[in-house]
């Protein structure tokens, strides 16, 4: 425990001397500004915050947590001829990394959210659009240190498949649920569709964030027929272990390659 | 002392390590030889556990390597290329790493004076130049009084001055009876600092031995025209070279694919 938290203590400082922390809270800090001034405040603006969340998290969350693979290649290799475990190893850097992201975002979006009332006004909605970013970035950091560890050598192949992931995920996704839907349209597909927004952590989210705000018709196609599926207290819980499922698969997933890996 | 019998690894279909065996006593000085992707590197990362073998055994100091990793808190390691974290000062990574093993730095100061790296201290990673980050590697090898040493390439990047300095201080760690390993190509800087050889060819150890055995054998007078010759020449030919040596040569050893 001595050691993993000296890792992660050691991380959080190299990170924070680098300014780009900073800056991906100021980018949210003023997004979330800006929305608040020019959209009346409300549930309209966490809606949009959490369509740009939605759509930035998961990139920015691959990109870096592959880009750390790749950056810290040597120093890894170092740090892995020490005596230690590579297990608690693999958690400190996946936790020294990750943590301060999530906690970029949620300070950012907060504090302005916190100034103009909002927080005291519609708390519980915040609350569950911050922490569905925050679980989007802890998600997301540790697919990009599967994909990291998967093509560890092929840099190229790495970030392409990063890309086509991200761009599949956040947006090819529904439209194909929509289309299979479609053209199926004769068929029952509830169920198909349930088990289908399930596969991808980014409906999964999405749809939380239409159960909380009860806006089926603004949300996409399977948040519409998981809210008719499940009704809203059911689907909420459904969705969150679901989504919680998300977040063990690749971090397990990251830790068994990582621990049986040849660098 | 490190035992390795019948070590076998393959990258996908690439063989890089064809059945290993090697037995080193504590106290010698190794220099690791051979040409380029002979598998030098997996050798010695194969040791230290960053590789995983296929097939084969590792014993160090009579614990045989399966995964556990309390072993390597008797080994040191300065690898070939030195990158870290970039805004991380010079003397927190060293205490990170002092952090990291639990045991304590007793040579840490005198490694700093010794390499000059005083005034580096409190700059960051990035604006060091490469010499002076290959210095902190080998003081991160070094400044644990580890009981093994492990260099890859130590003084690819050392200005004389500190390559001295470096030598003086390697030779010092085997005067203190350490288990040293050195991979280079450079073969003048072997001479200086190794007594024995190990010289591996496309996966296999072609010899190991000391020295002053393979220049005798090879009837030359200096490293690197021994190692030339031994790529050189065909295996037939060193074959027999081989068995009218074995008898009289007690401490050469050879092996053959």
């Amino acid at each position: 425990m001595k050691l993993l938290s000296h890792i992660i203590k050691t991380e959080w400082k190299s990170l924070l001397r680098g300014k780009w922390v900073i800056g991906y809270t100021l980018i949210f800090l003023i997004l979330t500004d800006t929305l608040l001034r020019f959209g009346g405040g409300g549930p309209e603006t966490l809606l949009s915050l959490s369509n740009v969340m939605l759509l930035f998290i998961p990139l920015v969350g691959m990109i870096y947590g592959i880009l750390y693979i790749y950056q810290s290649r040597e120093f890894v290799e170092l740090l892995l001829t020490q005596p230690i475990d590579r297990k608690v190893l693999y958690w400190g850097l996946f936790l020294g990394i990750s943590t301060p992201l999530m906690a970029a975002f949620i300070i950012g979006s907060l504090l302005p959210l916190a100034w103009h009332g909002i927080l005291a006004l519609d708390g519980g909605s915040a609350a569950l659009v911050l922490g569905l970013g925050g679980m989007l970035t802890l998600i997301f950091v540790s697919l990009g240190f599967v994909f990291g560890l998967m093509f560890y050598d092929d840099r190229i192949k790495g970030f392409g498949f990063t890309i086509v992931i991200w761009l599949f995920l956040a947006i090819l996704y529904d439209g194909l649920v929509l289309m299979l839907v479609f053209l199926f349209g004769d068929y029952p597909l509830e169920q198909f569709v349930i088990v289908v927004s399930m596969l991808n952590p980014i409906d999964l989210a999405r749809i939380l964030v239409m159960l909380e705000f009860d806006i089926s018709a603004l949300m996409g196609y399977t948040g519409a027929v998981f809210n008719r599926f499940f009704g809203q207290n059911t689907g909420l819980v459904t969705a969150s272990g679901m989504l919680m499922v998300w977040l063990v698969i690749p971090t397990w997933l990251g830790l068994r390659i990582f621990r049986k890996k040849d660098f | 002392m490190i035992e390795i019998k019948d070590l076998k690894k393959s990258f996908g279909d690439l063989q890089v390590l064809k059945g290993m065996n090697v037995s080193i006593p504590k106290g010698q000085a190794t220099g690791i030889v051979g040409p380029n992707g002979a598998g030098k590197t997996t050798l010695i990362k194969t040791i230290l556990g960053l590789v995983k073998s296929d097939s084969g055994m590792i014993h160090v100091n009579g614990t045989r390597l399966n995964g556990d990793w309390l072993y390597r808190k008797d080994i040191g390691y300065m690898p070939q290329v030195a990158r870290y974290p970039e805004n991380m000062r010079v003397y927190e990574l060293l205490h990170f790493i002092k952090g990291l093993r639990d045991q304590e730095a007793v040579y840490e100061e005198e490694l700093i004076e010794q390499f000059n790296l005083g005034p580096e201290l409190e700059k960051p990673l990035r604006t060091l130049s490469g010499g002076n980050r290959q210095k902190i590697g080998a003081t991160l090898a070094m400044m644990f009084n580890p009981e093994i040493l492990f260099f890859d390439e130590p003084t690819a990047g050392f200005d004389p001055r500190s390559s001295h300095k470096f030598k003086q201080r390697v030779k010092k760690e085997k005067e203190a009876g350490k288990t040293i390993f050195i991979t280079s190509h450079i073969m003048s800087e072997l001479e200086q600092l190794v007594d024995h050889v190990i010289f591996i060819l496309d996966g296999n150890i072609r010899y190991y031995g000391s020295m002053a055995n393979l220049l005798e054998l090879s009837s030359e007078e200096r490293l690197e025209a021994a190692i030339a010759r031994l790529m050189d020449e065909p295996l037939n030919n060193s074959a027999s070279k081989n068995e009218q040596t074995k008898n009289s040569a007690s401490t050469l050893k050879m092996e053959f694919a």
